[in-house]
């Protein structure tokens, strides 16, 4: 007969991952609402959302798409280092994770910096005069890049956590259900990315 | 409580190429949107994005090596998020 | 059952963690006083929003303000529907009998995660909080109506963002709670549960918790596309900037229809629970329930647009939620069926618990079948947004999950607190509650069909009897509530010792000792037969 139960005595990598898949699902619905604004505004003014997105900068947001990517493979790489009980591997990986994240979120503050420097935001006195549709365009990719970096920075927060207990032994080869569920939550950020980028930068 | 005595460990080769698989199709996703389908090209974009994001969901998030359940459950997330935006189209399409 | 033994053995009320007293249950994450603080933060607020309702109703005894302006009520109404909607009723059920009894009913010690359980609390009380905000702080309270329509909501000058982040937060507690509940429910069966032997609150809760992770954040990004619209004039819903009010309801019903189902299906999956015990003999057709559970949490996703058949959608939109919306009715009609095949030819005992139970089926009858009125396009072009619609809705709600709320409490309080009330004045209660809710409800289904609108501060005089009537009902409700919960504290401190199965019940959660001890089990059960085994019969499904 027990006393207290310690919650350490409950250790289920697998329902973790699952409870961690089941948040990931939540993220794509809330994501996915924003995805559906955009289908029916893009549907109802194509032209307009055309001649918006020309204003946007492919070349930065290619170079941001390829950063994510590569993030994607240096988290996945950190928990196959772990696997194999490399810490000073998976550290340095993540590492690498995190310099990528911030090179994105480098990148995202020029570019929003530009746009406000002409006056292109949500409520300005310049997109009030555009068209609708372009008015609909600003608005979708301020609102789903913006929610979109938010979820970047929530995940630099839980790679730098996994980074230091990996430091400090907490996660080890047998326990590292915080790390592979971290990078998961990771992958879903460069997931919706993947999405982001065409509809919001390539529709030229 | 089930316990997974031998979780498969993908290789950093595994993962490398995946990255490359991913570089390419951005490539060709960028190259392709300069040509003009016009209302096909959202078609296009969509598809190439969604094999990228399905060989991100396979490898990098390891679903390819998980359970029957959870491959599932991720399908079956897609497919009501599809029936959604079909449905809200009904109205918004046939108005 | 003697009235003076003390409990031979420490129960989870009086086990004492790192901390005493009030703190020890603000960070204690055992799932049952979780639960317990759910309880009581819920009926607080249900109390509050039953006297705003209470307010609306002396208010509307006769024509003109009465005692209230019409800005007043329009917020009155809000907060009514903002309280009773996203902090009774969404979360109700689930974390108050789900935290309670899940776990135990499957045969585990706690649920999956029971950090992120005290944490979900957490983010509910401070959801709850602020939506109590939204009535002193700066402006006037939010008259938006819960339902929080643009354009309205994005221009009026009341406290809207903060109703709308209460919303939010609130949102977030109800995912995090399914999540664990769906995790716990794969991964800590007892050893022999397979999901066929599992019994029916989980499977309801099952089927609830997906409808919790897969629904709720569309709502949550739709909230703050209305702060975005508030804030930064974002235009998505702006006709002027080229957006679409429209599409504010698809984005608001594609959460709020299954939401309703988030109420109902752990309501049907508690009564579904006590037949069987008060007719001593197994649930009929077992895996019709189950399956229906998910039938409806499934269908149930697809109705959203019945909600907006005014709202000038297309013709096939309409035609097309219309259809859905008379199929998901189907799953439920098999649960009513099964339950009154339950307690067919069963040694019925009328306690409370099944008296509430019975009920239930009584006003969710009355609910479902004006839900089809509603449902039908034609119908629904008359009763759309008139007092019609305010009874359907409260048959549905309140006599349905809110009367299994009450069945449950009155079921499983013994087992929660190891004593049991007074059944006399239980029943008398339940005549008050019952006649109360009727006299205040069914004049309004009346007065709809006649023509008088919902959310209308004012009326013509020709509406005024239904009004008194249903006024004179909500005394009656009020009175009943009281002395329900007046006989339920009562019997916490006073009430005769429980024994651990006061009800001859045959699932896991009568074979623990009452009040339960902290880890449930002293060993986790190894389940061999149906849950609803009532022993020798011939009944083994």
């Amino acid at each position: 007969m027990s006393t207290h139960p310690t919650h350490n005595e409950h250790h289920d990598p697998e329902g973790s991952k699952i409870g961690m898949w089941l948040f990931i699902f939540t993220e794509l619905f809330l994501f996915g609402g924003l995805f559906l604004v955009y289908a029916v505004f893009r549907n109802k003014y194509s032209a307009e959302f055309h001649h918006a997105a020309e204003e946007l900068n492919a070349f930065i947001g290619t170079m941001n798409t390829v950063v994510l990517l590569v993030s994607s493979m240096t988290v996945a790489m950190s928990v196959t280092a772990i696997q194999k009980g490399n810490s000073k591997k998976a550290i340095g990986l993540l590492i690498l994770t995190v310099l990528a994240a911030l090179i994105f979120m480098v990148n995202k503050y020029f570019e929003w910096s530009h746009k406000f420097e002409f006056n292109l935001y949500p409520g300005s006195d310049v997109v009030k005069g555009l068209d609708h549709g372009e008015i609909l365009f600003y608005g979708l990719y301020y609102m789903m890049t913006g929610l979109h970096a938010l979820h970047v920075l929530i995940g630099l927060v839980l790679l730098i956590i996994v980074i230091v207990r990996l430091k400090s032994g907490r996660i080890t080869k047998d326990h590292y259900s915080l790390h592979e569920n971290s990078g998961l939550y990771w992958h879903l950020v460069d997931l919706i990315w993947i999405f982001l980028f065409p509809l919001l930068y390539l529709i030229t | 409580m089930k316990n997974d005595k031998h979780p498969h460990i993908s290789s950093y080769n595994q993962h490398i190429t995946v990255l490359l698989v991913l570089l390419i199709l951005t490539f060709i996703t960028v190259a392709v949107s300069g040509l003009h389908f016009s209302t096909f090209s959202v078609g296009v974009a969509l598809i190439i994005a969604s094999v990228k994001g399905a060989t991100v969901l396979t490898y990098f998030m390891h679903l390819k090596y998980e359970s029957l359940f959870l491959k599932l459950i991720v399908a079956g997330v897609f497919l009501v998020y599809a029936l959604v935006i079909v449905l809200t189209f009904t109205d918004y399409l046939l108005r | 059952m003697s009235s003076t033994e003390k409990y031979t053995h420490e129960s989870y009320l009086e086990h004492k963690g790192k901390y005493k007293g009030l703190l020890g249950w603000l960070t204690s994450t055992d799932h049952k006083k979780i639960g317990l603080m759910y309880m009581y933060a819920i009926t607080v607020f249900f109390l509050v929003a039953a006297l705003l309702g209470l307010m609306m109703r002396i208010e509307k005894i006769a024509p003109g303000p009465t005692i209230m302006d019409a800005q007043t009520y329009n917020g009155v109404f809000t907060i009514h529907g903002v309280i009773m909607i996203f902090i009774v009723v969404i979360p109700g059920l689930a974390a108050v009998f789900g935290n309670l009894f899940l776990p135990i009913l499957i045969g585990a010690k706690d649920v999956a995660f029971p950090k992120l359980n005290l944490f979900s609390w957490y983010l509910f009380m401070t959801g709850a909080i602020l939506g109590l905000f939204s009535q002193f702080v700066g402006g006037d309270p939010p008259d938006t109506g819960w339902t929080f329509y643009v354009p309205y909501s994005a221009e009026s000058s009341t406290n809207v963002i903060w109703a709308l982040s209460a919303a939010f937060i609130l949102g977030f507690a109800s995912i995090l709670t399914g999540l664990n509940f769906i995790v716990t429910i794969h991964r800590m069966r007892a050893p022999g549960m397979t999901w066929f032997k599992m019994p029916l609150f989980p499977w309801s809760l099952y089927a609830t918790a997906w409808i919790q992770v897969l629904a709720t954040p569309i709502v949550g990004i739709t909230l703050l596309m209305v702060i975005a619209e508030r804030v930064l004039n974002i235009g998505f819903f702006d006709p002027a900037l080229g957006g679409d009010p429209v599409l504010f309801q698809h984005l608001f019903w594609i959460y709020s229809h299954p939401a309703v189902y988030i109420m109902i299906l752990p309501a049907m999956g508690v009564v579904t629970e006590i037949f069987p015990t008060f007719s001593q003999k197994p649930v009929f057709g077992y895996g019709a329930i189950a399956i229906s559970s998910i039938a409806i949490a499934v269908v149930g996703y697809f109705v959203w647009g019945h909600h907006m058949f005014t709202s000038g959608i297309s013709y096939w939109s309409r035609w097309f939620f219309s259809f859905l919306t008379f199929i998901v009715a189907v799953p439920s009609a098999i649960k009513v069926f099964n339950w009154l095949s339950t307690m067919y030819g069963g040694k019925i005992s009328l306690k409370p618990p099944l008296l509430y139970a019975i009920s239930f089926i009584f006003l969710f009858l009355i609910g479902g079948f004006t839900g089809l009125t509603l449902g039908a396009l034609a119908t629904n072009i008359h009763t759309h947004d008139t007092a019609f619609v305010v009874a359907h809705f409260h048959y549905i709600i309140f006599g349905g999950m809110g009367f299994a709320f009450f069945a449950g409490i009155h079921y499983w309080f013994p087992k929660m607190y190891g004593r049991m009330y007074s059944f006399r004045w239980a029943n008398i209660a339940w005549g008050f509650l019952f006649l109360g809710f009727n006299v205040l409800y069914f004049p309004l289904f009346i007065i709809g069909l006649q023509g008088m609108p919902r959310r209308y501060f004012d009326y013509l005089p020709q509406y005024q009897t239904g009004h008194v009537i249903s006024t004179i009902g909500a005394f009656i409700l009020i009175i009943g509530i009281f002395m329900m919960i007046s006989n339920l504290i009562y019997a916490r401190k006073k009430g005769a010792l429980a024994g651990p199965n006061p009800w001859k019940g045959v699932t896991l959660e009568w074979k623990i000792p009452s009040p339960p001890p902290l880890e449930n089990f002293d060993e986790i059960p190894v389940i061999t037969h149906q849950p609803y085994f009532f022993g020798d019969t011939n009944d083994e499904d």
